[in-house]
């Protein structure tokens, strides 16, 4: 057998060497960050549970700063959720079919999609302040129905990109198939497109309704928040996440408390969302590629 | 991508009124979006100008901010967004890097996927969360144990010492370092995520090419797939700073709310999102005030478009995240 020469080995040794140092460091890193973020779930969890009873669930909030609950914020948080995602994933849907179907590469659909890209992750303090503007500060007053409409802005481009990345997933086939049976072009998306893809197009609302139940900084500026038990939408709304930042900064260690628990609710309603849609969003790309 | 014997079919038609209808409501659900965008812009140009025409364009460097005055200035909230931003970055970038390293060439092949979702999924927590962590463990923490024995540490090495502005304040716990440290914890899972995405859009032929010349795991990494996807990898984290500069909650818990020129990385300071958050309370309408939060806002829109457009384009090859 050939032995090889002192300079090969050197090298060799301070080629692996490096890969081990950058491996390990890499590692590190990794261990280091897994374990800071379980460690603020971990501490969400413990100061979490503790606060959670049927109180939070069955009574308003309390203006005495003891006691009470958070069900007007959950119903609050519920129905401007629910309002933003019926205005903003019809709206997601058809620029998500605009962009797959129609536009494709054009001039205009290449804008729409850069655009869309952009509001994806604009500043949401920017839409709360953009929605007080045309919808609270000239309708004399904070409203549920703003806030909704806040959420909605959120999740549209959420919903439009999923819903174009998932219509990709379509087989040609199947457009050429429907037009070879003489359907028309709205015909092939109503009938054939959007049945084959609607799973896909499920996950990606339930995506974006995760996105916005989370929402704090827009809703300042636009359904207030509410201490009083209210369904008028064209009142101040109360919402979990504003009930949160009310709580957390004040000084009563009841109402930190049910903030923490707050936090708790809507971050397990957060995460469930993201696993049930991730969960779905996987078997429906498996049986589309 | 329509066969063009399909295409050509479709092209003899006569008008139809439901195709019609059905091309013109996607256009304008199209147009929706980019209306959007530009009312965004216009909405906080015109509410801002107040503000732009009274201080003049010294607005977006005058250092006051003052409700007693009435006096605004909005160089102390840019100052602040901009150092907590980048220095969130400086911190979450390595260690995003690393994961999304480990994830994809070191841990074994059981793993990978269970602790991509779990990166995944803590990208989704709401950012209020990590805002009520910094205020209630990390603030008490950095105030008791870390701040103090920095500037213990950095009064030894002579040329930064007592003068060394940077470490050398009282040690508060919630200010300009707190609020930095904090960002980068509630971005790092997301450009571990994206990092990995980008990182595995190399063709794996490439990397199996490497591997069989005897290259090791870091040589793929820095000799292949980092050529391969460098611009990717530059939107990642530009897409993770869009991200740090125009977030609210996580930041309002913990700079302190002082909007002044911070004077050390422990100072209370102010971002632009906290600034706008905390003011306008008490921002009336028609106010200069109010005016003046909506000029930041058209500042922190101008910047944050023009980082997440930068991030677009690097990222529009693969067009990932």
């Amino acid at each position: 057998m050939r032995t090889l020469s002192p300079a090969v080995k050197a090298r060799y040794f301070r080629r692996q060497a490096a890969d081990l140092i950058m491996s390990g460091l890499c590692i590190v890193a990794a261990i280091i960050g897994i374990i800071m973020l379980a460690l603020i779930l971990w501490m969400l969890f413990s100061k979490g549970l503790t606060g959670l009873s049927l109180d939070v669930f069955t009574k308003s909030m309390s203006s005495t700063g003891t006691g009470g609950g958070l069900a007007n914020a959950i119903v609050g948080s519920l129905i401007q959720v629910g309002i933003g995602s019926m205005i903003g994933a019809p709206l997601g849907m058809m620029v998500g079919v605009y962009l797959s179907e129609v536009g494709k590469t054009s001039p205009f659909a290449s804008v729409v999609r850069f655009v869309n890209d952009i509001l994806l992750s604009a500043p949401s303090v920017l839409i709360g302040l953009f929605v007080y503007q045309i919808a609270v500060s000239p309708f004399g007053g904070f409203s549920g129905i703003a806030g909704a409409l806040a959420l909605a802005l959120l999740a549209m481009p959420v919903v439009a990109r999923t819903t174009e990345d998932i219509l990709r997933l379509v087989p040609q086939a199947y457009r050429d198939g429907a037009i070879a049976l003489g359907s028309r072009e709205n015909e092939v998306v109503r009938k054939v497109i959007l049945p084959a893809a609607f799973g896909g197009i499920l996950t990606g609302i339930l995506l974006a309704v995760a996105r916005i139940a989370g929402e704090t900084a827009p809703l300042i500026f636009t359904s207030l928040g509410n201490s009083n038990w209210s369904t008028d939408l064209t009142k101040p709304m109360a919402s979990l996440p504003i009930a949160i930042y009310r709580y957390a900064g004040s000084p009563s260690a009841d109402l930190v408390q049910l903030a923490w628990t707050g936090a708790l609710l809507i971050t397990v309603g957060v995460l469930l969302l993201n696993v049930v849609s991730r969960v779905s969003l996987a078997a429906v790309k498996r049986g589309q590629s | 991508m329509e066969t063009t014997a399909a295409k050509s079919l479709i092209g003899t038609r006569k008008p139809h009124l439901g195709d019609t209808t059905f091309h013109i409501s996607l256009y304008v659900a199209g147009a929706i979006v980019v209306v959007v965008l530009a009312s965004i812009l216009l909405i906080m140009f015109l509410g801002g100008r107040q503000a732009f025409e009274t201080f003049g364009v010294g607005f977006i460097w005058s250092t006051e901010w003052n409700a007693v005055t009435s006096i605004y200035g909005a160089l102390p909230a840019i100052t602040g967004t901009l150092i907590t931003a980048l220095l969130a970055i400086c911190i979450a970038w390595p260690i995003g890097f690393g994961i999304a390293f480990f994830l994809t060439e070191i841990c074994p092949r059981a793993l990978r996927a269970p602790l991509g979702i779990a990166i995944e999924l803590l990208a989704a927590i709401p950012s209020i969360v990590y805002g009520m962590w910094g205020f209630f463990v990390l603030a008490p923490f950095m105030a008791e144990t870390v701040q103090p024995w920095l500037t213990e540490v950095f009064a030894w090495i002579p040329p930064l010492g007592d003068s060394f502005f940077w470490f050398s304040a009282p040690p508060l716990g919630v200010g300009l370092m707190t609020a930095s440290l904090v960002l980068a914890v509630m971005i790092l899972p997301f450009i571990a995520a994206t990092t990995r995405d980008v990182m595995l859009s190399t063709p794996q032929l490439l990397k199996d090419g490497a591997y069989a010349m005897g290259a090791t795991r870091w040589e793929t990494l820095t000799g292949v797939v980092i050529p391969a996807v460098r611009g990717s990898l530059f939107g990642a984290v530009f897409l993770g700073l869009g991200r740090a500069l125009g977030e609210t909650m996580a930041v309002v818990f913990v700079i302190g709310n002082a909007t002044r020129m911070p004077d050390s990385l422990y100072a209370p300071s102010a971002s632009i999102a906290s600034v706008v958050a905390n003011n306008f309370p008490e921002a009336e309408t028609g106010s200069i005030q109010l005016a003046a939060l909506l000029g930041l806002g058209f500042i922190l829109f101008v910047v944050s478009f023009g980082v997440l457009a930068l991030a677009r384009l690097l990222l529009r090859q693969e067009r990932m995240a």
